[in-house]
């Protein structure tokens, strides 16, 4: 099949400028068969041999669980299909496009490193900020001693399936990376191992989530539609239920100093 | 590290600090959103009563109980209040929203989200410029100025005018739009988000934002009317 890709160029000797201009490429040996990022790959060797620079993406497993490959196709994250990442998706599944406008992700909390490259880190100090359990390290627990009923194994299962592929964060309307978060949020507090640090998980990580500069939620829907994994609204309704809860719960703060132990009710222990 | 017990010492800054999170926008946003909803239910009611063929008789009754009764007045404080928090946060977190996207999307699609979601602050202010020239007719005439005539004479005499009826249902469409993610929405910024009764929420959130801003349109129109038919 022919296909003529306009693809977003940034900080490489191809685009000459610093601020990104989009560049138009025409393939026309591409088969059905190959996936978006082969075709991408065929793309770039032909750029490589030409002289030229070749176009940066990124990907790691190629097959749906490391969410590195996050770019937007025509204005859809992952491209137009429901339910996949990018490189999942198969030039079959384009064959009604005749034009694929690639852009990376777009978001002030996501910069733009090179091409379609952007960094997420902003995701992983949202994730130092709360996305974690403290545990002592004891004897290896007896089997079942920590009972939790199936159908909530099996939700928390379904929250902690997020891959941190961003796409919720590059299709939402307002940028809000509130869908990520949700979905830590709600595996931690389902479980009983994430239920001591809880309320004070839900405010650092929020406090963490609008120090990077993400939108507000406006319960638009769009980061449930485009989620690879299947996460929901419901899981930013639980978020939104675990902040009203450590709302009217005693706050935590970082103390300078190192709290003893036994000082009174007004002094307490997390974490070391 | 070590944390303690954050003390507020009787203050209200954990309601502020509770507030300045994106979440506790959210719920702020929701709970004023949900009030106005309750508002806008009551004072249709009493709007119906403009509807009734006996030269305002009824209506004007109904405005003068208003004034005359304390629990109302004290509820107007929280109107006010409620309002004025509603624009505030609303075109706060509009703002913040816009300088979160940085560059835009050369192709944006329109079928992840629904076209009233992404158009909460245009339907939003349109009702304020609104609310602006509603308070100044009925509001500032009747309370701050003492005008002489009666609420309903007010009434009839601003709908027998063209643009103020047209400008009027004009508003009430966009009103319909806001409610129509507004109203189920408020719902899921409160936590509130189950297959056990989310289906009920949003039929009952597309049926009020159908009829009430519908009847609202239809009290001008009529009046409107009855002047056109009566020349
Ligand atoms: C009687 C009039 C109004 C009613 C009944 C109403 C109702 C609502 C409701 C129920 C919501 C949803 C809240 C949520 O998602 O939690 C909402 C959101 C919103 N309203 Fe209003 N509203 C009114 C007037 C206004 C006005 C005058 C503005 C002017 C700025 C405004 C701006 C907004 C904005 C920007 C949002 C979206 C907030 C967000 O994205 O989180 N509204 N409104
Ligand atoms: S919630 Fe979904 S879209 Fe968002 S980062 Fe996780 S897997 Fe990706
Ligand atoms: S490359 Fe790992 S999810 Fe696509």
């Amino acid at each position: 099949m022919e296909i003529t890709l306009k693809i977003w160029r940034q900080g490489s000797q191809e685009s000459k400028k610093a601020k990104g201009a989009f560049e138009t490429y025409k393939l026309n040996d591409i088969q059905e068969d190959m996936s978006f990022l082969e075709m991408l790959d065929v793309l770039n060797e032909k750029l490589l041999h030409e002289g030229f620079e070749p176009v940066a993406f990124s990907h790691d497993c190629r097959e749906g669980i490391c969410g590195s490959c996050g770019v937007v196709i025509n204005g859809r994250a992952h491209g137009p299909l429901k339910g996949i990442t990018t490189c999942q998706l198969h030039m079959r599944h384009l064959k009604k496009f005749t034009t694929l406008v690639i852009e990376p992700w777009r978001a002030k909390a996501f910069p733009v490193i090179k091409d379609l490259v952007v960094d997420r880190s902003a995701f992983d100090r949202i994730l130092q900020a709360g996305g974690y359990i403290s545990v002592n390290t004891g004897g290896v627990p007896d089997a079942n001693s920590i009972l939790i009923g199936k159908h909530i194994a099996d939700e928390a299962f379904v929250a902690a399936s997020c891959i941190g592929c961003g796409a919720c964060v590059a299709a939402c309307p307002n940028a809000s990376a509130n869908l990520f978060v949700s979905a830590k949020i709600s595996h931690l507090a389902l479980l009983p191992q994430g239920q001591p640090e809880k309320h004070h998980r839900v405010e650092s990580i929020l406090k963490a989530m609008d120090k990077e500069g993400f939108g507000n939620c406006s319960n638009a829907g769009a980061c449930e539609y485009e989620c690879p994994k299947g996460i929901t609204l419901k899981n930013i309704a639980k978020l939104n239920r675990e902040y009203f809860e450590a709302v009217f719960s005693a706050s935590l703060e970082e103390h300078p100093t190192h709290a003893h132990h036994g000082k009174g009710d007004e002094s307490m222990h997390v974490g070391h | 590290m070590s944390y303690q017990i954050k003390n507020y010492k009787n203050s209200l800054r954990w309601l502020t600090d509770a507030v300045s999170l994106s979440t506790g926008k959210k719920y702020l946003m929701g709970f004023t959103g949900f009030f106005l909803i309750m508002f806008l239910m009551v004072h249709l009611f009493g709007n119906m009563l403009l509807l009734k063929h006996d030269g305002g008789l009824a209506f004007n009754a109904y405005s003068k109980s208003l004034l005359t009764n304390v629990l109302i007045r004290v509820i107007e404080i929280f109107l006010f209040a409620g309002f004025i928090l509603h624009i505030i946060f609303g075109i706060t977190v509009s703002i913040q929203n816009k300088n979160a996207r940085g560059k835009q999307y050369a192709v944006k699609s329109n079928i992840t989200s629904s076209f009233f979601s992404r158009h909460m602050i245009e339907t939003g202010s349109f009702i304020l410029i609104f609310l602006l020239i509603h308070l100044k007719t009925f509001f500032y005439a009747h309370r701050i100025m003492d005008s002489n005539l009666t609420m309903y004479e007010s009434v009839v005499m601003a709908f027998q005018n063209i643009y103020y009826t047209g400008f009027y249902v004009f508003i009430m469409i966009l009103l319909s739009f806001h409610l129509m993610h507004g109203f189920q929405s408020a719902f899921q910024s409160f936590g509130l988000n189950h297959n056990k009764y989310s289906p009920l929420i949003k039929i009952i959130g597309l049926f009020y934002a159908v009829v009430v801003p519908g009847l609202f349109a239809l009290i001008p129109f009529y009046i409107y009317m009855e002047k056109i038919t009566l020349q």
